[in-house]
């Protein structure tokens, strides 16, 4: 299926190029930075889930022996709302980012940032905070949809108006935002329908549940001059940011992104960051903040909860006739939940000639929803993927088939109003009918379900440059965050162009002030976009290289090529003429004498990012007795476009997998009715662990995207998308039970069989 | 960080009696694995505590096999234990439960002692420990005593022993021929879970497979572990046909007054207790009659 298999590095799997130091334990992570001098941070948080602030008295905490700074809301500046910064995958408020990382005026969740200190020690620090005196007024707390969509419900930005109404409310809501996409005639539509399928989905908060907690170290310079050592997937964002709850300059800060133990979209935005800073300048240290895993869980990340209406009209030929699809999405407590990104994405496999879809974004006194892969798709996918399973179910009809019958392909117009490129959701689902997999035997109260899914994939801007050594070896300098594996994707893509050895490459992480501006590390882009960057500057690299030989040969830049990483006279130039090829080692080490170092850089907004689709095949059993689901065998087939580290391609497939079965079957906030969550560690957060999985197989389907020179689409997001519904549509297949509401936990499960 | 007031770790009981009575007074806490104690010192409970270690006493880190007993040091680690083929022969079931306490590195510190002691409802390694049916030596600053460890726990986080008093090692009979137990436990997830039920069941069945001795207790369905004689009760001089295994699990998920928590609702442990009970008494009877 592949365009060209002739490549002599891309579509391998080398060993990583961080692997060493992260199996030693030398690789250091956002906590492990120092700093001489430095004193530690801690944060106090609002005990309740909304409240407005009377006073906050910070006086006797600095009176703690020990103590160096304490902070509040008062001490930034109250941005203006801005609109349009980027932020990966969803554009950011200035002002909602400034209130949620320090609280003014009220407090919106428990967990809220509302002070912090810095201190000799993380103890005494401790003990600081239990000094600073603050008074509420407590608010009725709002923590669902209908709480916070009922009549004369308890208002948490007084001043929200609904967005997206074709006429501009006068009463302040809850509801920040109402999006609607629609084509042809819903009535015609059902009309032609046979059967129609009517459910309403659920799913709970969840959390991206990255390993590694955030942590920062700033340092204040008496130059004015601000540094940042951080885990994030964007540090140019950090810089953005920060400097702008600050009301700094951005030129006065820069950011040194750590190594990065998960993101998942979770580490796009900032939390601490202008904190440690503004302690660092206040308390004259360099300031270290480490959030508990509890602190991770109260306040930061998560994804929405969300509640899905479908209502789907088919023929008995398995042609979808209309779709209405009805989304609320909850934001937590600043607007911006992915309810656009789920609306677009809900209907986006199939090719529809009737549809309406409308999302509501709805803000709530829970943590601000952060991008957690693929955002919102899954939400939606879980509820359009289970209707058709139940309306493949109701037809007789083959699941696979009822897709194919309606899939999307090169010049469906997607919902979202984009003409689909070339696009390989039907070679996903041919893959699958054809997969062993599909038709191995299944023994009692076991099932298999199928679900497919989309993620649109983003370009933004990257950079990249290229530095040639003088023995012949290259360094690839990006400001793109390493969290998939992408230094070793950079390096392949190096190497391919420059033709020469993997080993010879050495792909880095730098700082804000050493690389080009990078977005984050996010939108499933890094080896779409910054790879082009790579492969631009590789570009511009061996048109150097024909200068220097040519310079060397006496001939001009256009009769030197590039083969196989060495110079060559072109056929003309090399008739008759003894000339032998020049190596780009030999190159490099000659270049004093032709010119000086060699070196390129490249910087793009990358266009054409290539959809990505895929399609999951799961089988479950379930213990009638008890309600648990086991997971018995699960197969990803996904479009790469064409897949650079092969490994790390079939990685991100399982790992994405694996975080939609955690989603599907046990992983939920569970709030107490005040709005504190009861379960905010590993232990009670339960995402699975390897001993709950199978052993995740992968397939690998290469339709290239012809906007990228090997052909790559991103493809870390669109894994987690079918996931949900798979597991709920082999669930169901396995015990008759069609589970609309998430988590299917063994007590759920158990009770939706004994009252069947 | 945790930190302790004082620290001590003797080589002998005698040491050990020593320095608690040298602490008479002060809150003294007992580190065996540590793996519940350093957490809630790292959560801050016991600031002013002085700390007994007793991993380096002799009677506490043995298991020791004897004609007529069994005895387990109460801070032999789970390691150990587990890989004590000749223990795990006679009470396969006892091992199974603290064979799912954490992971492997929590396994080479978590204890027999520390798992009772902590008195969590829920813990894995107590429900077959009192199946067994032994005793435990207990040593203070009044001497030593043996009580049943049946009557350690006496609700959450609570026992039965004195101020400065620890366990040392359990004692537990030789199983009579006929004879073995089984643990279950149900975990929503397979592994880094806490049981919303756990059952275990130590039975004798004769030649023709009759019932002639029951013991099942049952973890995380009251603030301790049950004792469920009313399960035992149905079983002793019973066959133990299909029939009778389900009324023991119809008894068994009526018992005890479970909460409804983060990790289960009331309703679902009660049936939960039922379904693992009928298993855990197939699994000890299979075991039993090859047992003879």
């Amino acid at each position: 299926m592949s365009a060209k298999t002739t490549y002599k590095w891309i579509g391998s799997s080398p060993v990583r190029p961080d692997g060493v130091d992260k199996v030693t334990g030398r690789a250091n992570f956002g906590a492990d930075h120092s700093e001489p001098g430095m004193i530690y941070g801690k944060v106090l948080r609002s005990p309740i889930a909304h409240g407005r602030i009377q006073s906050i008295n910070l006086t006797p905490a600095l009176q703690v022996p020990g103590v160096l700074a304490a902070i509040c809301g008062d001490d930034f500046p109250d941005a203006d709302a801005v609109q349009g910064m980027s932020s990966g995958e969803s554009p950011a408020d200035m002002r909602d980012i400034a209130r949620n990382v320090m609280a003014r005026d009220k407090v919106l969740y428990h967990g809220h940032p509302i002070a912090a200190v810095a201190a000799m020690s993380p103890e005494i620090a401790d003990e600081a905070l239990k000094h600073i005196q603050v008074t509420y007024e407590a608010l009725p707390p709002v923590l669902n949809l209908d709480q916070a969509m009922a009549k004369d419900a308890p208002l948490l930005h007084e001043d929200q108006i609904t967005r997206g109404l074709p006429k501009k409310p006068t009463q302040a809501s809850n509801i920040a935002a109402v999006l609607n996409l629609k084509r042809g005639d819903l009535e015609t539509g059902f009309s032609q329908a046979d059967i129609i399928i009517e459910e309403t989905y659920t799913t709970p908060t969840a959390h991206q549940g990255y390993i590694e907690p955030h942590a920062v170290i700033a340092r204040c310079n008496e130059d004015g001059r601000a540094a940042i050592w951080c885990c994030t997937q964007g540090p140019f964002v950090v810089r953005s940011l920060s400097a702008q709850v600050l009301g700094w300059d951005m030129g006065r800060i820069k950011v040194t992104p750590s190594e990065i133990g998960g993101g998942f979209g979770g580490k796009t935005t900032i939390y601490l960051e202008p904190l440690a800073v503004k302690l660092a300048e206040k308390s004259g240290r360099p300031v270290k903040m480490v959030m508990s895993r509890e602190d991770v869980f109260r306040a930061t990340g998560p994804t929405s909860a969300s509640r899905t209406h479908v209502k789907l009209g088919m023929n008995k030929a398995g042609k979808i006739t209309a779709a209405d699809v009805k989304l609320e999405c909850e934001a937590g407590a600043f607007k911006g939940s992915p309810m656009q990104t789920a609306c677009m994405t809900a209907l986006t496999c199939y090719d529809l000639e009737n549809f309406n879809i409308t999302g509501y974004d709805v803000v709530v006194n829970k943590p601000k929803a952060a991008a957690y892969r693929a955002p919102g798709a899954p939400l939606t996918a879980f509820a359009v993927e289970s209707a058709i399973d139940q309306a493949a179910k109701r037809l007789g009809l083959d699941p696979i088939d009822i897709r194919l019958n309606n899939a999307a392909k090169e010049g469906t117009v997607a919902p979202y109003g984009a003409k689909f490129p070339p696009i390989g959701l039907v070679e996903t689902l041919q893959a699958a009918k054809a997969h062993p997999h599909y038709c191995a035997p299944l023994k009692p109260n076991q099932g298999r379900g199928i679900a497919s899914g989309f993620w649109f994939n983003a370009g933004m801007q990257s950079s990249a440059a290229i530095n040639l050594n003088e023995n012949g070896t290259a360094t690839v300098i990006t400001a793109s965050p390493d969290i998939g594996g992408s230094r070793a994707s950079m390096a392949l893509m190096t190497a391919e162009t420059l033709g020469i050895p993997y080993a010879d490459v050495n792909a880095i992480v730098a700082d804000t002030e050493a690389a080009g501006y990078c977005d984050v590390t996010g939108g499933s882009r890094t080896t779409f976009a910054t790879g082009r960057a790579v492969i631009m500057a590789a570009e511009k690299v061996i048109v150097s290289l024909r200068e220097r030989a040519a310079a060397l040969w006496e001939l001009k830049p256009e009769q030197v090529e590039w083969r196989d990483g060495q110079a060559h006279p072109d056929s003309e130039a090399s008739a008759g003429a003894d000339i032998k090829p020049l190596s780009l080692a030999e190159l490099a080490l000659s270049a004093a004498k032709t010119g000086g170092p060699i070196s390129a850089k490249a910087s793009l907004t990358a266009q054409g990012a290539g959809g990505g689709f895929g399609t999951q095949i799961c089988d479950v059993e379930v213990d009638p007795e008890t309600g648990k689901t086991e997971i018995i065998r699960f197969t990803v087939i996904q479009d790469a476009g064409k897949a650079i580290h092969r490994a790390y391609v079939e990685g991100q497939l399982q790992g994405g997998a694996v975080q939609g079965i955690g989603w599907a079957l046990n992983e939920e906030y569970i709030y107490d009715e005040k709005g504190c969550m009861q379960n905010a560690s590993f232990l009670d957060y339960r995402m699975p662990v390897a001993l709950d999985l199978p052993m995740i197989d992968t397939v690998i389907v290469e339709v290239p995207n012809p906007n990228h020179p090997f052909g790559v689409r991103g493809v870390g997001e669109t894994p987690i998308v079918p996931a949900l519904a798979a597991v709920a549509n082999a669930i169901d297949s396995a015990v008759d039970a069609r589970m609309t509401d998430l988590p299917i936990n063994p007590p759920k499960l158990l009770k939706q069989l004994s009252t069947a | 960080m945790p930190s302790a007031s004082t620290y001590s770790r003797p080589s002998s009981l005698d040491e050990a009696l020593t320095f608690i009575q040298s602490t008479s007074g002060k809150a003294l806490k007992i580190l065996a694995g540590g793996t519940d104690l350093l957490i809630q010192m790292r959560a801050g409970l016991y600031p002013d505590t002085a700390l007994l270690d007793i991993k380096n006493i002799p009677e506490t880190m043995s298991i020791t096999i004897e004609p007529n007993q069994v005895r387990i040091g109460a801070a032999a680690a789970a390691s150990e234990i587990c890989a004590n083929i000749q223990l795990r022969q006679l009470y396969p079931g006892l091992v199974e439960g603290i064979e799912y306490i954490g992971s492997t590195q929590i396994q080479s510190r978590a204890t027999f002692g520390g798992n009772l002691c902590n008195a969590s409802p829920a813990a894995d390694g107590v429900p077959a420990l009192i199946a067994a049916g032994g005793t435990c030596l207990i040593v203070g600053p009044e001497g030593r005593r043996i009580n049943p460890i049946s009557t350690i726990c006496t609700g959450p986080g609570e026992t039965a022993l004195g101020q400065g008093e620890f366990i040392a090692e359990f004692i537990l009979p030789i199983p009579k021929p006929g004879s073995a137990d089984a643990y279950l436990r149900f975990t929503p997830r397979n592994e880094m879970d806490i049981a919303v039920v756990g059952v275990a069941a130590n039975l004798s069945v004769d030649a023709d497979g009759t019932c002639t001795r029951a013991q099942v207790v049952i973890g995380a369905i009251a603030p301790t572990a049950l004792v469920a004689s009313d399960v035992a009760a149905c079983l002793v001089d019973q066959p133990l046909t299909p029939k009778i295994i389900d009324k023991a699990g119809e008894i068994a998920s009526q018992l005890g007054s479970p909460l409804t928590d983060k990790r289960g609702t009331s309703e679902y442990r009660h049936q939960i207790a039922g379904v693992l009970t009928k298993r855990a008494i197939k699994i000890a009877a299979e075991r039993a009659k090859k047992a003879h």
